[in-house]
C-alpha cells in the first residue's frame, strides 16, 4: 500500500541546483567525453530494442504468405500488398471489434473520471465521520488484482445475463482507486483562499466544483483520463471470460480469435495486420500526449 | 504522508446536509468497489471450500479439500516455483536495466526526450498484442531471430517447445514491455540527487564508477524501494503477455495463470478459487512485509 503513497512524491523530484561552471581540465573533459559516448551507445541500444521490433512489424503486416514464411530474414516486404489486412478484415469483424473497444473506451473511462472526480471531491471538500477509514479503504484496492476477482464477477455478472453486452464489460470494471488517490492529491493542493472566498459569496458545493475545482484541476483530470483510456483499450482478461460473441468482442479480445490455430505460419499474415490495428491507435495517441502519459503512469503507481 | 499533504482546514459543524452530500459524491464508487472489489475477495473464500464445476449448479463441500489438494499435489510447488522465478527475474531485471537507462537519461543531450518517450512506450502497448508480435519473431522456423541466428551458422533455440525456454521468452518480452516505467521513475530519483554532495565526491578523486556506487545509489534506495514494491505487484499480476506467448501455460504457468486456466479452461471453479485466494494472500503478506521489513534498510536523507 505503500507504494501508490510515495510514487507523487518520487514522480515529482525537487529540482536540482544549477551546477556552477567546472574548470576546464584536461584528465575530466576526456573522462567526460567518453561517459558521454556510452550513455550515447546506451540510449542509442536501447531505442533500437525498442523500435525494431515494432518497425519489423509494420513491414510484415504487408508481406505476402510466401515472404512471412520465408526462412530468411528480411525487413522490407519483397511485394507490398494489403492482402493482410483484408483476409483479416474478411475473416473477423474488425469493425465492430473497433466500435466496441471505442463504446467500451470512452464510457468506461469517461465514468470513471466522473466517479473519481465526485469521489475526490467528497474526501477532501466535506466533512464526514470516518472518511480517512473510506479513502483508505478505497486505497488498498490498488493492491488486489483484477484478476483475483474474475471468477466472482463473472459468476455474478453472466448469472445476470451481462454476457456479451456492454453494460457487462463496463460495469464490474468502474470503481476507481487509482484516480480517486490521484485527484485527492491535486484537490488537496488547490489553493483553499480561492474556494472560501468562493463560499462566502454564497457559492454552494455543486457550483464550487464545477466552477472552480474543476478548471483549477483540469490538467490533472486530464491526466487521470488518459490513463484510463489506455488501461480500458487494453484491458483483456475481463472482455475474454464475458464475452463469446465476435460481435461484442474489443479488439485486444477479438483478436485472440486469430491464434486459434497452432500454426503460426499460415496465420501469421492476418496476426500481424490485427496487431497492428490494436497497437496503432494508442502509439498515435502517444506519441502526441507521452510527456502527460508518462506522467500519469509514473504517478499512479500500478493499475488504472 | 497523505496527512502532511493535506492544507490546514477549518473544522466545521456536522452538519446532515453535508453529510447526504458526501454520501452522494463517494457513495456510487464506494458502492462499485464494495460489489465488485471486496465482495468477490470473501466469495473467492467461499468457493475455494467447495467442489465446483463452473458450468454446473451444483456444489459440493469439501472444506479446505482445494487447499490440501493444491499443496499435495505437487501442482503448487510447481507454480509457485514459476511465479518466484518469473518475479524474481522480472524485478532484477526491469531495475537493473532500468537504472541503465535512466542514468544515460540524465544527462542532458540532445535526443534524450525522444529516448525517454521511445523507450517508456512499449509501458502503454496492450500486452496481448506484443506477445502476437514476438511471437512471431521468436518464431524457430520463421521469425527473425532464428533467422538472424542463421545466418551466422547458429540454430535458433526452441522457444515454443522447451517449456523451460518458454519461460525465458516470456521474462524477455515482459522487461521489454516493462523496461521504461522502472527508467522513468529511477531517471526522476537521480535528478533528484543533490549536486553538490557528487561534486564533493568527485574533488577528494572518487571515480565516476565510485562515486555512482558509494553516493549514487546509496541516496537512491528510496526509489529503489518503492519500485521492487510496485514492479513486483505488476510482475505477479502479469497475466495478458503470459497467456499471449505461451496459450496453455506450459512453461510460464504463474499462481495467476493457474487460477485463470484451472477456472476457466478446466471449469474447476472451487480450486481456480483456492489458487486466487492464496495468490492474495501472497500479495497481503509480500506488501506487509515490504512496508515492515524493507522500508527500515531505506536510507533517507
Amino acid at each position: 500500500m505503500s507504494a501508490p503513497m510515495s510514487a507523487p512524491t518520487l514522480a515529482e523530484p525537487p529540482v536540482a541546483a544549477a551546477k556552477p561552471p567546472r574548470p576546464p581540465r584536461n584528465r575530466l573533459r576526456r573522462g567526460l567525453s567518453l561517459l558521454v559516448l556510452r550513455d550515447y551507445l546506451t540510449l542509442l541500444v536501447a531505442v533500437l530494442v525498442v523500435l525494431l521490433p515494432l518497425v519489423y512489424l509494420g513491414f510484415s503486416s504487408f508481406k505476402s504468405p510466401s515472404d512471412l514464411a520465408s526462412h530468411q530474414f528480411t525487413l522490407f516486404p519483397d511485394r507490398w500488398g494489403t492482402d493482410n489486412y483484408t483476409k483479416a478484415l474478411n475473416e473477423l469483424p474488425f469493425g465492430r471489434f473497433f466500435l466496441n473497444s471505442t463504446i467500451v473506451t470512452v464510457v468506461g473511462a469517461g465514468l470513471k473520471v466522473v466517479l473519481a472526480v465526485m469521489t475526490a471531491y467528497g474526501l477532501v471538500f466535506c466533512e464526514f465521520p470516518g472518511k480517512k477509514l473510506i479513502f483508505w479503504a478505497i486505497l488498498a484496492t490498488l493492491m488486489v488484482p483484477p484478476q483475483v476477482t474474475v471468477l466472482p464477477n463473472y459468476v455474478l455478472i453472466s448469472g445476470m445475463g451481462g454476457s456479451d453486452t456492454y453494460w457487462g464489460l463496463i460495469l464490474p470494471g468502474l470503481g476507481t482507486g487509482f484516480g480517486t488517490f490521484l485527484l485527492r492529491q491535486a484537490f488537496m493542493q488547490l489553493p483553499l483562499e480561492v474556494l472560501e472566498a468562493a463560499e462566502l459569496d454564497g457559492a454552494g458545493h455543486w457550483r464550487r466544483l464545477w466552477h472552480h475545482v474543476i478548471p483549477m484541476a483540469a490538467p490533472s483530470i486530464a491526466t487521470v483520463a488518459l490513463v484510463n483510456v489506455v488501461y480500458e483499450w487494453n484491458d483483456y482478461l475481463w472482455p475474454l471470460v464475458i464475452t463469446n460473441d465476435p460481435n461484442m468482442m474489443t479488439l485486444a479480445r477479438g483478436i485472440t480469435l486469430l491464434r486459434n490455430s497452432d500454426n503460426l505460419a499460415a496465420t501469421v499474415g492476418p496476426i500481424m495486420a490485427g496487431t497492428v490495428m490494436v497497437l496503432v491507435p494508442v502509439l498515435l495517441v502517444f506519441a502526441v500526449l507521452q510527456r502527460h502519459i508518462v506522467n500519469g503512469f509514473t504517478q499512479g503507481g500500478v493499475k488504472g | 504522508m497523505t496527512q502532511a499533504l493535506s492544507a490546514p482546514r477549518r473544522r466545521r459543524r456536522f452538519s446532515l446536509k453535508e453529510a447526504l452530500l458526501f454520501l452522494a459524491f463517494v457513495g456510487p464508487n464506494v458502492a462499485l468497489i464494495a460489489v465488485f472489489t471486496y465482495r468477490p475477495l470473501i466469495v473467492n473464500v467461499y468457493y475455494s471450500t467447495l467442489k465446483w464445476d463452473i458450468s454446473s449448479d451444483f456444489a459440493t463441500k469439501v472444506g479446505l479439500g482445494n487447499y490440501r489438494e493444491f499443496f499435495r499435489s505437487g501442482e503448487a510447488g510447481h507454480v509457485l516455483l514459476t511465479t518466484a522465478i518469473f518475479t524474481v527475474a522480472t524485478v532484477g531485471l526491469s531495475l537493473a536495466l532500468g537504472l541503465l537507462v535512466a542514468v544515460a537519461l540524465n544527462r542532458k543531450l540532445p535526443g534524450v526526450g525522444f529516448a525517454q518517450a521511445t523507450v517508456f512506450a512499449p509501458y502503454v502497448l496492450s500486452g496481448f498484442a506484443v506477445a502476437l508480435l514476438w511471437l512471431y519473431i521468436f518464431d524457430p522456423n520463421i521469425g527473425a531471430l532464428g533467422a538472424i541466428l542463421r545466418s551466422i551458422h547458429l540454430t535458433s533455440p526452441d522457444w515454443i517447445n522447451n517449456p523451460r525456454l518458454t519461460l525465458v521468452m516470456v521474462i524477455i518480452v515482459y522487461v521489454w514491455k516493462n523496461l521504461g516505467y522502472a527508467a522513468v521513475i529511477y531517471l526522476a530519483g537521480l535528478q533528484a540527487v543533490p549536486t553538490d554532495i557528487l561534486e564533493a565526491a568527485e574533488l577528494d578523486g572518487a571515480s565516476a564508477i565510485r562515486r555512482f556506487f558509494s553516493v549514487t545509489f546509496p541516496l537512491l534506495s528510496p526509489t529503489t524501494f518503492f519500485l521492487l514494491v510496485t514492479v513486483m505487484l505488476n510482475s505477479l499480476q502479469a497475466f495478458d503477455l503470459l497467456i499471449g506467448l505461451d496459450k496453455l501455460g506450459h512453461g510460464a504457468k504463474t499462481l495467476i495463470f493457474d487460477a485463470y486456466l484451472t477456472g476457466f479452461y478446466d471449469g474447476d471453479a472451487g480450486m481456480s478459487a483456492t489458487m486466487s485466494t492464496v495468490l492474495f494472500g501472497l500479495l497481503a503478506v509480500l506488501t506487509l512485509f515490504q512496508l515492515v521489513f524493507l522500508e527500515r534498510k531505506v536510507h533517507y536523507r
